[in-house]
């Protein structure tokens, strides 16, 4: 029985596809005729451009604020320290915006971070599980004293992305569609809450008194102490509108 | 059971639109694939457009991520949601390919080539193994597209499918376009390997395009599905099918994705292929 060489082969294919360096593969690859180096580039690159490309998918707005050069070199040096672990790289990326605030761009871009949650979140909305939405008209039965102790759940989709810049005003505002980017005041933060009502992913900025709400919903408080938390935010936290608008975004699940 | 007529792989742009169509229309194509992979999500819209078109189509499934040319073996969670995907849309055909993308857990996303050698058989033996246990289903395994080879190898990549079958029972997955690039790119003669390809266990063809890219003093084709299938591919196809007979036949476009009428157009074209030597025999 000949010893094992496929495990070695495979890791030094991965240290070349991986890095910039043949070397690993020396001897062990051929061509019959063309350049070897080239041919090791057509791995290497389709490994990484298409990893590349996986980000950018996952990141528009990341890309069109660095720019597509810079995105590129950025995603490419993720990639390298962090590749991806599951074949289904819908997963992959979720780890690009702790990337990218423990990076150099951090301190000439210290939102970038918080604009990769946002888009991170809104890819998890998009493939997160399905479950039914809350009908407010079965609150309409409960008596006042439950529905103040009801606990609601949130939905798998929903997700809530609190942030210190205006991170809702400046996904917007760098949209393909917006051609003539306005200035933005980066002195606000705002918390932008994702959410996906049928099939469709909706995005939107809630007041800082409603993200209480929220999060007090999310960490598994009742309806009553999430209300309470908001009112010590803002005073004039209007429960019944902040809720039809969770209602009709799809936040809560059954 | 996927009939041996000629259909599309149905990629992102397409899948609203066929599974928006009403109940009772007509099928645009009479079967079609997908990546397994691209459906590996816990719910969403992706998913329940896919469970529409499967309620509605004939499903191949086509892996592209589960490795079977790992040394370490296959990942038993890959298996199992793949497991779970195929439970949900009831695939007529599962497939995946002669290469490995998985090493130390991780996940290069490529279909990276094998050297045929003794020891990678008993590695992708165990591992098809391993699936079609997992899947309770035979798969087809299909022919890599390469751009080196390896010195170790020890027999041909037919000789190495040939011996794959007997040990496994799967069948194969014949890529006319695979067989081209690697011919071209590792000079060999394409012709002399497909009518050596063991036409018996070829459960299905894939035709599609490649690009001819520049490389220092000459070219290299790479497989990047972003095109028609070219000249020599179809005439490489129609003597496959006047030797083995009509296969399900599949036109891959994965990048540059044109419309849907050009995806079918491309499939009418492989059905004329197949229809041309039906009527031959008939004759």
């Amino acid at each position: 029985m000949s010893p094992e060489t496929l495990p070695d082969l495979q890791q030094r294919f991965r240290a070349t596809v991986l890095g910039n360096d043949d070397a690993p593969l020396s001897g062990l690859v051929q061509t019959s005729g063309g350049s070897l180096p080239a041919r090791i580039d057509v791995y290497r690159n389709t490994v990484q451009s298409s990893l590349v490309d996986v980000l950018a998918t996952a990141f528009p707005v990341v890309q069109r604020v660095v720019g597509e050069v810079y995105f590129a070199g950025l995603a490419r040096r993720f990639i390298v320290g962090a590749p991806p672990r599951l074949p289904q790289l819908s997963t992959y990326g979720a780890d690009f915006a702790a990337y990218i605030g423990a990076g150099d761009i951090h301190k000439q871009l210290p939102y970038l971070a918080d604009v990769a949650r946002l888009e991170w979140a809104r890819g998890a909305a998009y493939f997160a599980a399905d479950a039914p939405l809350l009908d407010p008209a079965t609150l309409g039965l409960l008596a006042p004293e439950d529905m103040e102790r009801k606990v609601f759940s949130l939905h798998p989709a929903a997700r809530l992305i609190r942030s210190s810049f205006p991170i809702y005003r400046i996904w917007q505002v760098n949209q393909p569609d917006v051609t003539d980017v306005p200035a933005v005041d980066m002195s606000v933060g705002e918390d932008a809450l994702i959410s996906r009502p049928r099939y469709h992913v909706v995005t939107r900025a809630i007041a800082r008194a409603d993200a209480a709400f929220v999060a007090a919903i999310a960490a598994g408080g009742t309806l009553a102490s999430a209300a309470a938390q908001a009112l010590e935010i803002d005073e004039t936290f209007d429960l019944q509108a902040a809720l039809t608008q969770h209602f009709v975004n799809g936040t809560f699940a059954r | 059971m996927i009939p041996a007529v000629a259909a599309i792989g149905l990629r992102h742009p397409h899948l609203p639109g066929l599974a928006a169509e009403p109940a009772g229309a007509p099928l645009c194509a009479p079967w079609v694939e997908v990546h397994s992979e691209n459906f590996l999500c816990a719910g969403g819209p992706r998913l329940a457009m896919l469970d529409a078109v499967a309620a509605r189509y004939p499903l191949s499934c086509h892996g592209v991520g589960l490795s079977l040319g790992s040394a370490e073996g296959l990942s038993r969670e890959h298996l199992a949601r793949l497991k779970t995907l195929f439970s949900r849309v009831k695939p007529a055909l599962i497939s995946e390919h002669l290469s490995w993308s998985v090493t130390g857990g991780i996940y290069l996303n490529d279909l990276l080539p094998l050297p045929y050698t003794e020891e990678t058989l008993g590695v992708v033996s165990r591992n098809v193994d391993a699936a079609q246990q997992a899947f309770g289903a035979r798969i087809l395994v299909e022919n890599p597209s390469a751009y080196l080879n390896f010195p170790a190898s020890t027999m041909s990549e037919v000789a190495f499918l040939r011996r794959l079958v007997k040990n496994t029972g799967c069948g194969l997955l014949l890529d006319v376009n695979n067989v081209y690039v690697s011919a071209t790119n590792n000079a060999f003669a394409a012709r002399a390997y497909l009518e050596d390809f063991p036409g018996e266990a070829v459960g299905e063809i894939h035709l599609a395009g490649h690009s001819v890219v520049p490389e220092d003093g000459g070219t290299v084709l790479v497989d990047t599905h972003s095109t028609h299938v070219c000249g020599e591919v179809w005439a490489h196809y129609e003597s496959v099918i006047a030797r083995v007979g009509p296969r399900p036949t599949l036109i891959e476009w994965d990048l540059e994705i044109p419309a849907l009428e050009v995806l079918l157009a491309e499939a009418a074209r492989a059905q004329a292929v197949m229809d041309a030597r039906a009527a031959i025999r008939v004759a």
